[in-house]
């Protein structure tokens, strides 16, 4: 007598916490093993493309804050670096040092976030408590600089919008001074813990082939041991003035895709260390006054400034027609921005590459096989952020 | 060995000919326009040619030329990590013509592909599930094309009356304002020089 089998489907999400979001999956199980996954995004679409097409390049930046809502400044910049690129303009080298001091600073908040909650959908509840405190440290440094704590909107085509408060570098340097620590105690946490362990070590395994096959980047790329990261290859910026290490993967698995997230933190704060150190004076952004808003003081004083101010926040400025794809190493892997200019103030085109798109893409291979408990253990080390994926 | 860009550019023009028809370097990227017949022998070509190694792919998107006769350009961006170089493929095509999936040469084209269609109303033959997939359940039109209006056609809302949510066709208070400025300005070239004068007049 032959036994009969019969595969069971089941529905997970929308709304459920280990979706990271708005995720929905078809999930077609044989008893306790994952048979096929079907993922259905586009939940949270708003139609950040569309939108774009509608708005002047200033306008259109905000919503760059918007696609991953964890890691905000590291979107603006692919944008802005596209826009900088069609304009052909420099930005000022303590506008440079800036932007990479904020980029690891979201670095860091987009690790952080990845590496607590992914620790939180395999049981271990406190690393999110303590890592969350730290985020919020991070983030009011953002609301420093820009006057909110997610939605910055502080990177600008030409440089950044403001200069740093005075005090700021301070106590950024003393919380990557104290922030070691807390990276260690996370890890006393987690690396060796047993539990944690057994859920992450040989689950969900990409190999180096399998990595590429699937455009997967940053970090799910370097857990498979490819060493590639953007900020060494392609430097942009002045990344090329700093030096750090790209940390690698041996086994393509989640506990690596973990480790490597840890050491990348290690890095990020040593970064941010050499920036300040290294930050030299001078403006923030671009001087053409076609391009970047005046100083307040000069709109009382100079009649070109006041018409440059009026000129930028109604028309906006033109871009030279073209096509281009600027990308940047974002902490989730190439998030890159392909922008078609016509000439006009609003862009004609602008695709966003989402690094989260392609991985969520390989659920289906990733989890094949493995048992349904993995699938939350997977989905949080593939580090995915519906505001990018569904745009 | 790595190669770089223009070594890049000769590659390619030598190792497919004719299937080139326009090929330029722009910001350290190779852009390539090509015809739909010649696609699969293109991509196939620039992933397995032992020098181009193009292992991976970008993405994949189209722009909407409304005005044009060949009204999409599909464009795909493909990256290889040995030589450390982008190449942007371009293709010209028309409403309601299906172009060849290169599902089979690259996985990841699947979703991607899956998006051109949602967005933009184009298939892809040979494509193994060729659903949307950004849009809602049930959603008609494809919004990325110029035509498509900012609004949509379609607004839900929960009815009481009923008790469900019904989907009923977009009434605005206000038509969406484009503003048209007609610039002055030509451009920003001529004022670089100009501001870098004033300030070396300011510095005296």
């Amino acid at each position: 007598m032959t036994k009969k089998t019969k595969t069971m489907n089941l529905n997970f999400g929308p709304q459920h916490p280990a979706a990271h979001g708005v995720l929905r999956l078809i999930l077609e199980l044989d008893g306790e093993v994952v048979e096929k996954i079907d993922p259905h995004i586009g939940l949270l679409h708003r139609g950040t493309e569309k939108l774009i097409e509608h708005k002047t390049y200033t306008q259109a930046l905000p919503y760059f804050d918007r696609l991953d809502y964890v890691a905000p400044m590291n979107q603006e910049h692919a944008f802005a670096l596209a826009i900088e690129k069609l304009l052909d303009i420099q930005v000022p080298a303590r506008g440079q040092f800036i932007r990479v001091l904020f980029c690891e600073i979201g670095r860091i908040l987009s690790h952080l976030l990845n590496v607590t909650t992914q620790a939180l959908d395999v049981g271990a509840l406190t690393p999110s408590l303590w890592g969350f405190e730290e985020r919020e440290t991070l983030m009011t440094f953002y609301e420093r600089v820009s006057g909110s704590r997610l939605h910055a909107n502080y990177f600008r085509p030409g440089g950044v919008h403001k200069d740093l408060p005075i005090g700021l570098t301070d106590d950024i340097l003393i919380f990557c001074n104290n922030f070691p620590q807390i990276i260690d105690d996370l890890e006393t946490l987690l690396t060796d813990n047993r539990i944690f362990k057994q859920r992450n070590v040989d689950i969900g395994i990409v190999s180096k082939q399998e990595a590429l096959d699937h455009s997967f980047s940053g970090v799910m790329l370097r857990g498979s041991g490819i060493p590639w990261d953007l900020r060494k290859s392609q430097p942009y910026e002045c990344y090329k003035d700093f030096n750090f290490k790209i940390p690698v993967g041996k086994n393509g698995d989640c506990y690596d895709r973990y480790l490597c997230r840890m050491e990348e933190m290690r890095e990020s704060v040593n970064i941010i260390k050499d920036c300040i150190k290294k930050m030299p004076a001078g403006p923030v952004k671009s001087i053409d006054g076609k391009i970047t808003p005046p100083k307040k003081e000069d709109i009382k004083n100079s009649m070109e400034a006041l018409i440059h101010h009026f000129k930028l926040f109604s028309e906006g400025f033109r871009v030279p027609e073209g096509e281009i794809y600027t990308a940047v190493e974002a902490p989730k892997g190439e998030f890159g921005v392909y922008l078609v200019s016509d000439g006009s103030n609003k862009p004609y085109k602008c695709k966003i590459r989402a690094p989260g798109f392609s991985h969520l893409q390989a659920m289906d291979y990733l989890l094949k096989g493995h048992m349904l408990a993995d699938v939350p253990a997977v989905l949080g080390s593939l580090d995915i952020v519906f505001g990018e994926v569904d745009r | 060995m790595p190669i770089n860009i223009n070594d890049l550019e000769r590659i390619v023009n030598s190792g497919l000919g004719t299937a080139i028809k326009k090929s330029e370097i722009n910001f350290n990227q190779l852009f390539i326009d090509i015809d739909l017949e010649n696609l699969i022998s293109v991509i196939l070509f620039l992933k397995t040619n032992e020098k181009c190694k193009f292992k991976q792919l970008i993405d994949i998107t189209a722009v909407d030329y409304i005005e044009r006769e060949k009204r999409f350009k599909i464009v795909y961006l493909l990256l290889s990590h040995e030589n450390n170089l982008r190449i942007i493929v371009n293709l010209q095509t028309e409403d309601k013509i299906e172009i060849p999936s290169i599902n089979k040469i690259f996985p990841s084209a699947n979703w991607m592909e899956r998006e051109v269609f949602d967005m933009y109303g184009i298939s892809f033959k040979d494509h193994p599930d060729l659903r949307r997939i950004l849009t809602d359940y049930g959603f008609e039109g494809h919004p990325l094309r110029k035509d498509f209006p900012l609004t949509g056609h379609t607004e839900i809302r929960y009815n009481e009356a009923n008790k469900k949510i019904i989907s009923e066709p977009v009434k605005l208070d206000q038509e969406y304002r484009e503003f048209d400025f007609e610039s002055p300005w030509e451009g920003t070239k001529y004022i670089k020089s100009e501001t870098e004068k004033n300030i070396d007049k300011n510095k005296k």
